[in-house]
């Protein structure tokens, strides 16, 4: 028999320390956007897809915000490590069904690490129109492993991780609760 | 070193902890070849793999810009030892959308008719340090040859009548968009089997889909034993039609032809060309395809061809999604 791969993980956030990280992220986007009408926003797949439901979802329903526009961009075909992985890539779905031009973009990904993922979801939104700016919208943001100098513009909470841990966002729809892990190889 | 030592405490006491012990497994999934020379060399998970990628490319194709930067380090070598518009054309677009740095060639202009060989010919361009070789060569085989004398990754696209496995995977997958699924689908091949690659490539990925597949002709061109590969034969253009859900007419290639096979064009378009009337007499609506060129007023009317039930255009629109597709997924799996 071979060796299974073991991992021991922690909690970082419970269900109510979220729910209190996404109000305040939804009431910061407020304060530099107000009703939206310029603004779009733009989940990135995969799991970026999640909490960008979430924020919207609560800036409707708490806020009283309609209208919103809310996309799902995949990087997949803009990565700058094909054929460089161990892993083939997979694509996840893209839906915009508006032009991003003159629009102000926020990027909402679950966990922000190398800053890669962010720099392909840059050079992939030129394909929808030229955004007049693009902010960036995290739950978790790694410090000390950025590769790129790429920070959020909102952050729902500063992790202090090495590299051979890993942040695990789950989240009630997908995953049966909603909480941050910190998991250790 | 000072942040280190203190993410050294924490881990520790995280590690104390050690809350629940999770196992994470993941399997990405990638083509179980690495070439494409034809649809009986590949499975139904490839299938569904590429089908899935065409998907996202459909996608991409349709954006206001087309274009992923995704092989901007891979280059691609067309070869067209025989005629070619539509296929070599969408090969070169889809490369091209998908940023690949592309060289094409027809034999016409080339060397080849100076008396080079096909490995020399080959060994020649991949000296330019290319990836990936597309190419249509008028010998059954020649890509199956290729791919076990070069080091490249080669796609078939076209050889002899051996198999056209692209061209298979878009009809497949326009059959797939226009109707839902292949499996459980009739699907009946009209006209010229004997010389088609298109017919062999389509009967393999159609049955490995769960489709069922009718061949139907002139008894001169349907291949004897065609049963053996599992399909049925029918001469009668009308009771197929009123079997299938759909109906892929294929053209009479008059190139290949080197006896005759029918006593005139216009017999062979009475007794196999699909009219609108012929269509307005079914029962139900079937859906039209043709692989292209098409050879109005012969095998197909113009009214049946510009029709609502054609889905010619689309064919031609996903061709490019599902080459794209099988280039994308073969690259990948060219080592740096």
């Amino acid at each position: 028999m071979y060796k299974q791969h073991t991992m021991s993980q922690k909690v970082l956030l419970t269900s109510k320390e979220v729910h209190i990280i996404l109000h305040r992220l939804a009431c910061q986007l407020i304060e530099n956007h107000l009703d939206f009408s310029k603004t779009v926003l733009i989940g990135l797949q995969p799991r970026g897809k999640y909490l960008a439901e979430r924020i919207k979802q609560i800036l409707e329903s708490d806020y009283n915000i309609s209208n919103i526009e809310l996309g799902f961009l995949d990087i997949t075909f803009f990565r700058d490590d094909f054929r460089r992985g161990e892993k083939p890539l997979e694509a996840n779905k893209t839906q915009i069904d508006f032009l991003v031009e003159d629009k102000k973009v926020v990027f909402i990904d679950d966990v922000l690490y190398t800053g890669r993922s962010i720099n392909a979801a840059l050079t992939a939104i030129q394909s929808f129109g030229r955004p007049s700016e693009v902010e960036l919208l995290t739950l978790i943001d790694r410090r000390f492993s950025r590769h790129l100098p790429i920070q959020p513009d909102y952050r729902g909470r500063q992790v202090d991780a090495i590299n051979n841990e890993k942040v695990i966002v789950k989240w009630q729809e997908n995953d049966g609760e909603d909480a941050v892990y910190l998991v250790t190889k | 070193m000072q942040i280190f030592g203190f993410l050294d405490v924490r881990n520790n006491y995280i590690r104390n902890q050690n809350i629940r012990t999770i196992r994470i497994s993941k399997t990405m999934k990638e083509l179980s070849v690495n070439h494409l020379i034809g649809i009986k060399y590949i499975t139904k998970q490839d299938i569904d793999l590429i089908f899935e990628t065409a998907d996202h490319f459909k996608e991409v194709i349709n954006r206001p810009i087309k274009k992923v930067p995704s092989l901007r380090d891979v280059t691609i070598a067309n070869i067209f030892f025989e005629n070619s518009t539509r296929t070599k054309l969408s090969f070169e677009l889809a490369q091209k959308r998908l940023s690949a740095d592309v060289m094409s060639f027809s034999a016409a202009q080339s060397s080849v008719k100076k008396g080079e060989t096909l490995i020399d010919t080959v060994n020649n361009i991949l000296a330019m340090k290319v990836d990936m070789v597309v190419m249509r060569h008028s010998s059954p085989g020649a890509a199956h040859f290729l791919s076990q004398n070069i080091g490249a990754s080669v796609v078939n696209a076209g050889d002899g009548a051996h198999e056209h496995p692209t061209q298979a995977l878009l009809d497949s997958f326009t059959i797939r968009e226009k109707l839902g699924d292949v499996g459980g689908k009739k699907i009946v091949i009209v006209g010229d089997i004997l010389h088609s690659r298109v017919a062999l490539s389509n009967i393999f990925a159609l049955q490995m889909q769960g489709a069922e597949v009718k061949v139907c002709g002139p008894k001169t061109l349907i291949p004897k034993y065609i049963e053996s590969l599992g399909v049925t034969v029918e001469h009668n253009l009308r009771k197929a039609l009123e079997w299938a859900d759909v109906a892929n007419m294929l053209r009479v290639q008059n190139e290949r032809l080197d006896v005759s096979y029918f006593p005139t064009t216009r017999e062979y378009t009475q007794q196999y060309g699909v009219t609108k009337e012929l269509l307005d007499s079914l029962n139900k609506e079937i859906v039209i395809m043709h692989p292209g060129p098409i050879n109005r007023g012969v095998e197909i009317t113009s009214d049946v061809a510009d029709s609502q039930q054609s889905v010619i255009l689309e064919q031609v629109e996903n061709g490019v999604a599902v080459r794209m597709a099988v280039i994308y997924l073969l690259a990948s799996k060219i080592k740096n």
